[in-house]
Protein backbone atom coordinates (compact mmCIF):
# COMPACT_ATOMS: atom_id res chain seq x y z
CA UNK A 1 0.00 0.00 0.00
CA UNK A 2 1.34 3.43 -0.89
CA UNK A 3 2.50 5.53 2.05
CA UNK A 4 1.04 9.05 2.32
CA UNK A 5 3.46 11.66 1.02
CA UNK A 6 5.40 13.48 3.72
CA UNK A 7 6.59 17.05 3.35
CA UNK A 8 8.68 17.25 6.51
CA UNK A 9 11.99 15.78 7.57
CA UNK A 10 11.71 15.03 11.26
CA UNK A 11 14.56 14.10 13.59
CA UNK A 12 14.26 13.34 17.29
CA UNK A 13 17.15 14.89 19.19
CA UNK A 14 17.65 14.36 22.92
CA UNK A 15 16.38 17.86 23.73
CA UNK A 16 13.80 18.53 21.00
CA UNK A 17 12.06 17.42 17.85
CA UNK A 18 13.84 18.96 14.87
CA UNK A 19 11.86 19.63 11.70
CA UNK A 20 12.93 20.66 8.21
CA UNK A 21 10.80 21.21 5.14
CA UNK A 22 11.17 18.94 2.14
CA UNK A 23 9.85 21.70 -0.15
CA UNK A 24 11.58 24.94 -1.04
CA UNK A 25 8.28 26.59 -2.02
CA UNK A 26 5.62 26.39 0.70
CA UNK A 27 2.80 27.92 -1.30
CA UNK A 28 0.51 25.15 -2.56
CA UNK A 29 -2.54 24.94 -0.30
CA UNK A 30 -2.68 21.14 -0.53
CA UNK A 31 0.96 20.91 0.56
CA UNK A 32 0.42 23.47 3.34
CA UNK A 33 -2.55 21.52 4.66
CA UNK A 34 -0.49 18.33 4.68
CA UNK A 35 2.38 20.11 6.45
CA UNK A 36 -0.10 21.42 9.02
CA UNK A 37 -1.39 17.92 9.65
CA UNK A 38 2.13 16.52 10.04
CA UNK A 39 3.09 19.28 12.49
CA UNK A 40 -0.15 18.85 14.42
CA UNK A 41 0.60 15.14 14.83
CA UNK A 42 4.06 15.95 16.22
CA UNK A 43 2.45 18.25 18.78
CA UNK A 44 -0.29 15.79 19.64
CA UNK A 45 2.16 12.90 20.06
CA UNK A 46 4.12 14.67 22.76
CA UNK A 47 2.87 15.49 26.27
CA UNK A 48 4.90 18.72 26.27
CA UNK A 49 6.26 19.36 22.78
CA UNK A 50 9.65 21.02 22.22
CA UNK A 51 9.91 21.62 18.51
CA UNK A 52 12.48 23.46 16.39
CA UNK A 53 11.45 24.17 12.81
CA UNK A 54 14.32 24.97 10.46
CA UNK A 55 13.55 26.94 7.31
CA UNK A 56 16.83 25.94 5.70
CA UNK A 57 16.33 25.81 1.93
CA UNK A 58 12.89 27.45 2.00
CA UNK A 59 12.71 30.11 -0.69
CA UNK A 60 9.02 31.03 -0.83
CA UNK A 61 6.22 31.14 1.70
CA UNK A 62 2.59 32.20 1.33
CA UNK A 63 0.14 33.71 3.80
CA UNK A 64 -1.55 30.31 4.06
CA UNK A 65 1.73 28.87 5.38
CA UNK A 66 1.86 31.68 7.95
CA UNK A 67 -1.64 30.69 9.04
CA UNK A 68 -0.52 27.11 9.58
CA UNK A 69 2.42 28.27 11.70
CA UNK A 70 0.08 30.35 13.87
CA UNK A 71 -2.26 27.39 14.33
CA UNK A 72 0.65 25.15 15.34
CA UNK A 73 2.02 27.80 17.71
CA UNK A 74 -1.36 28.00 19.44
CA UNK A 75 -1.48 24.21 19.66
CA UNK A 76 1.99 24.04 21.20
CA UNK A 77 1.12 26.78 23.70
CA UNK A 78 -2.03 24.90 24.72
CA UNK A 79 0.19 22.00 25.78
CA UNK A 80 2.64 24.29 27.59
CA UNK A 81 5.25 23.37 25.00
CA UNK A 82 7.88 25.36 23.16
CA UNK A 83 8.31 26.12 19.47
CA UNK A 84 11.23 27.81 17.78
CA UNK A 85 11.77 28.79 14.15
CA UNK A 86 15.29 29.16 12.80
CA UNK A 87 17.56 29.34 9.73
CA UNK A 88 15.17 31.67 7.94
CA UNK A 89 16.54 33.42 4.87
CA UNK A 90 16.34 37.25 4.83
CA UNK A 91 13.50 37.41 2.28
CA UNK A 92 11.33 35.01 4.27
CA UNK A 93 12.26 36.76 7.51
CA UNK A 94 10.96 39.99 6.02
CA UNK A 95 7.53 38.35 5.59
CA UNK A 96 7.44 37.58 9.32
CA UNK A 97 8.45 41.17 10.07
CA UNK A 98 5.90 42.77 7.71
CA UNK A 99 3.09 40.72 9.24
CA UNK A 100 4.54 41.33 12.73
CA UNK A 101 4.39 37.62 13.39
CA UNK A 102 7.92 37.88 14.77
CA UNK A 103 6.09 39.19 17.88
CA UNK A 104 4.32 35.92 18.55
CA UNK A 105 6.59 33.38 16.84
CA UNK A 106 9.93 32.80 18.53
CA UNK A 107 12.55 33.16 15.79
CA UNK A 108 16.22 32.33 16.31
CA UNK A 109 19.14 32.74 13.93
CA UNK A 110 20.29 29.13 13.76
CA UNK A 111 19.71 25.67 15.18
CA UNK A 112 22.20 26.13 18.03
CA UNK A 113 20.50 29.36 19.14
CA UNK A 114 17.08 27.75 18.87
CA UNK A 115 18.14 24.80 21.03
CA UNK A 116 19.88 27.07 23.53
CA UNK A 117 16.71 29.14 23.89
CA UNK A 118 14.73 25.99 24.65
CA UNK A 119 17.22 24.98 27.31
CA UNK A 120 17.23 28.40 28.90
CA UNK A 121 13.49 28.42 29.56
CA UNK A 122 12.64 27.45 33.13
CA UNK B 1 1.33 50.62 -31.84
CA UNK B 2 3.48 47.58 -31.45
CA UNK B 3 6.52 49.40 -32.81
CA UNK B 4 6.35 51.84 -29.86
CA UNK B 5 6.75 49.05 -27.35
CA UNK B 6 10.09 48.14 -25.80
CA UNK B 7 11.55 45.02 -27.38
CA UNK B 8 11.38 43.08 -24.10
CA UNK B 9 7.72 43.79 -23.39
CA UNK B 10 5.78 40.71 -22.34
CA UNK B 11 1.99 40.58 -22.54
CA UNK B 12 -0.11 37.54 -21.89
CA UNK B 13 -3.61 36.55 -20.82
CA UNK B 14 -4.56 33.30 -19.14
CA UNK B 15 -7.97 31.83 -18.29
CA UNK B 16 -7.82 28.89 -15.98
CA UNK B 17 -9.43 26.88 -13.25
CA UNK B 18 -7.62 26.03 -10.06
CA UNK B 19 -4.92 23.61 -11.01
CA UNK B 20 -1.61 23.83 -9.27
CA UNK B 21 0.18 22.81 -12.49
CA UNK B 22 -1.42 25.75 -14.34
CA UNK B 23 -0.47 28.18 -11.60
CA UNK B 24 3.08 26.86 -11.58
CA UNK B 25 3.33 27.23 -15.37
CA UNK B 26 2.01 30.79 -15.11
CA UNK B 27 4.54 31.57 -12.37
CA UNK B 28 7.34 30.11 -14.48
CA UNK B 29 6.30 32.17 -17.52
CA UNK B 30 6.18 35.33 -15.42
CA UNK B 31 9.54 34.54 -13.82
CA UNK B 32 11.13 34.07 -17.24
CA UNK B 33 9.62 37.35 -18.48
CA UNK B 34 10.89 39.19 -15.39
CA UNK B 35 14.35 37.81 -15.97
CA UNK B 36 14.25 38.82 -19.64
CA UNK B 37 13.19 42.34 -18.65
CA UNK B 38 16.13 42.62 -16.25
CA UNK B 39 14.35 42.34 -12.90
CA UNK B 40 16.43 41.02 -10.03
CA UNK B 41 15.86 38.43 -7.35
CA UNK B 42 14.05 40.74 -4.91
CA UNK B 43 11.55 41.85 -7.56
CA UNK B 44 10.97 38.27 -8.67
CA UNK B 45 10.34 37.23 -5.06
CA UNK B 46 7.88 40.09 -4.49
CA UNK B 47 5.94 39.52 -7.69
CA UNK B 48 5.74 35.77 -7.24
CA UNK B 49 4.42 36.25 -3.72
CA UNK B 50 1.83 38.87 -4.74
CA UNK B 51 0.66 36.82 -7.71
CA UNK B 52 0.29 33.71 -5.57
CA UNK B 53 -1.76 35.59 -2.97
CA UNK B 54 -3.91 37.17 -5.69
CA UNK B 55 -4.64 33.79 -7.29
CA UNK B 56 -5.39 32.03 -4.02
CA UNK B 57 -7.80 34.83 -3.05
CA UNK B 58 -9.49 34.69 -6.46
CA UNK B 59 -10.02 30.92 -6.31
CA UNK B 60 -10.80 30.55 -2.62
CA UNK B 61 -12.68 33.74 -1.74
CA UNK B 62 -13.82 34.91 -5.17
CA UNK B 63 -14.88 31.70 -6.88
CA UNK B 64 -15.34 29.98 -3.49
CA UNK B 65 -13.64 26.84 -4.76
CA UNK B 66 -16.24 26.33 -7.49
CA UNK B 67 -14.34 24.31 -10.10
CA UNK B 68 -16.73 25.43 -12.85
CA UNK B 69 -15.61 29.04 -12.43
CA UNK B 70 -12.51 30.50 -13.98
CA UNK B 71 -9.96 33.15 -13.17
CA UNK B 72 -8.66 35.59 -15.74
CA UNK B 73 -5.07 36.79 -15.43
CA UNK B 74 -3.64 39.57 -17.60
CA UNK B 75 0.01 40.40 -17.30
CA UNK B 76 2.17 43.10 -18.88
CA UNK B 77 5.86 43.28 -18.09
CA UNK B 78 8.43 45.73 -19.42
CA UNK B 79 11.68 47.00 -17.94
CA UNK B 80 9.88 49.84 -16.11
CA UNK B 81 6.88 48.10 -14.58
CA UNK B 82 4.86 44.97 -14.06
CA UNK B 83 1.07 45.19 -14.23
CA UNK B 84 -1.01 42.14 -13.32
CA UNK B 85 -4.81 42.01 -13.28
CA UNK B 86 -6.64 39.07 -11.75
CA UNK B 87 -10.40 38.70 -12.13
CA UNK B 88 -12.58 36.02 -10.59
CA UNK B 89 -16.24 35.16 -11.16
CA UNK B 90 -17.34 36.01 -7.62
CA UNK B 91 -19.51 38.85 -6.38
CA UNK B 92 -16.60 40.96 -5.22
CA UNK B 93 -15.93 42.39 -1.78
CA UNK B 94 -14.97 45.55 0.04
CA UNK B 95 -11.22 45.38 0.76
CA UNK B 96 -11.78 47.96 3.50
CA UNK B 97 -13.76 45.36 5.43
CA UNK B 98 -10.69 43.12 5.90
CA UNK B 99 -9.41 43.56 9.47
CA UNK B 100 -5.81 44.62 10.11
CA UNK B 101 -4.02 41.30 10.74
CA UNK B 102 -1.28 43.05 12.72
CA UNK B 103 -3.71 44.47 15.31
CA UNK B 104 -3.29 42.98 18.77
CA UNK B 105 -6.72 41.34 18.68
CA UNK B 106 -6.08 39.74 15.25
CA UNK B 107 -2.42 38.76 15.41
CA UNK B 108 -3.14 35.15 16.44
CA UNK B 109 -5.85 34.63 13.80
CA UNK B 110 -4.43 32.29 11.13
CA UNK B 111 -5.95 33.99 8.06
CA UNK B 112 -6.20 37.45 6.49
CA UNK B 113 -2.60 38.33 5.58
CA UNK B 114 -2.67 37.96 1.78
CA UNK B 115 -3.78 41.50 0.92
CA UNK B 116 -1.38 42.95 3.44
CA UNK B 117 1.55 41.11 1.87
CA UNK B 118 0.54 42.26 -1.62
CA UNK B 119 0.40 45.87 -0.40
CA UNK B 120 3.81 45.53 1.24
CA UNK B 121 5.56 44.11 -1.80
CA UNK B 122 3.85 45.91 -4.68
CA UNK B 123 3.82 49.60 -5.61
CA UNK B 124 0.03 49.65 -5.81
CA UNK B 125 -2.83 47.24 -5.13
CA UNK B 126 -6.26 48.25 -6.32
CA UNK B 127 -9.57 46.40 -6.28
CA UNK B 128 -11.87 47.50 -9.08
CA UNK B 129 -15.51 47.67 -7.87
CA UNK B 130 -17.36 45.46 -7.12
CA UNK B 131 -14.09 43.92 -5.95
CA UNK B 132 -13.70 40.86 -8.13
CA UNK B 133 -10.94 42.41 -10.23
CA UNK B 134 -7.56 43.14 -8.72
CA UNK B 135 -4.86 45.28 -10.30
CA UNK B 136 -1.38 45.02 -8.84
CA UNK B 137 1.53 47.10 -10.09
CA UNK B 138 5.24 46.86 -9.42
CA UNK B 139 7.18 49.92 -10.57
CA UNK B 140 10.86 49.36 -10.82
CA UNK B 141 11.73 53.01 -10.17
CA UNK B 142 9.74 52.89 -6.95
CA UNK B 143 10.67 49.48 -5.64
CA UNK B 144 14.12 49.13 -7.16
Amino acid sequence: MAQPQTYLKVAQDTDCTRVEFGEKHIIDEVVIRAIGNELAKLVDDSPRPRIVISFKGVEHLSSAALGTLITITNRVKAKDGQLRLCEINPQILQIFEITKLNRILRIEKDLAAAKASLASKA
Amino acid sequence: MASDRPASRFERTWHFREQRESIERLQMDVAAALDAAGYGEAAAFAIRLALEEALVNAFRHGNKGDASKRVLVECAIDPASVVIEVQDEGEGFDPGSVPDPTAEENIEIPSGRGIMLMRAYMTSVEYVPPGNRLRIVYERAHKG
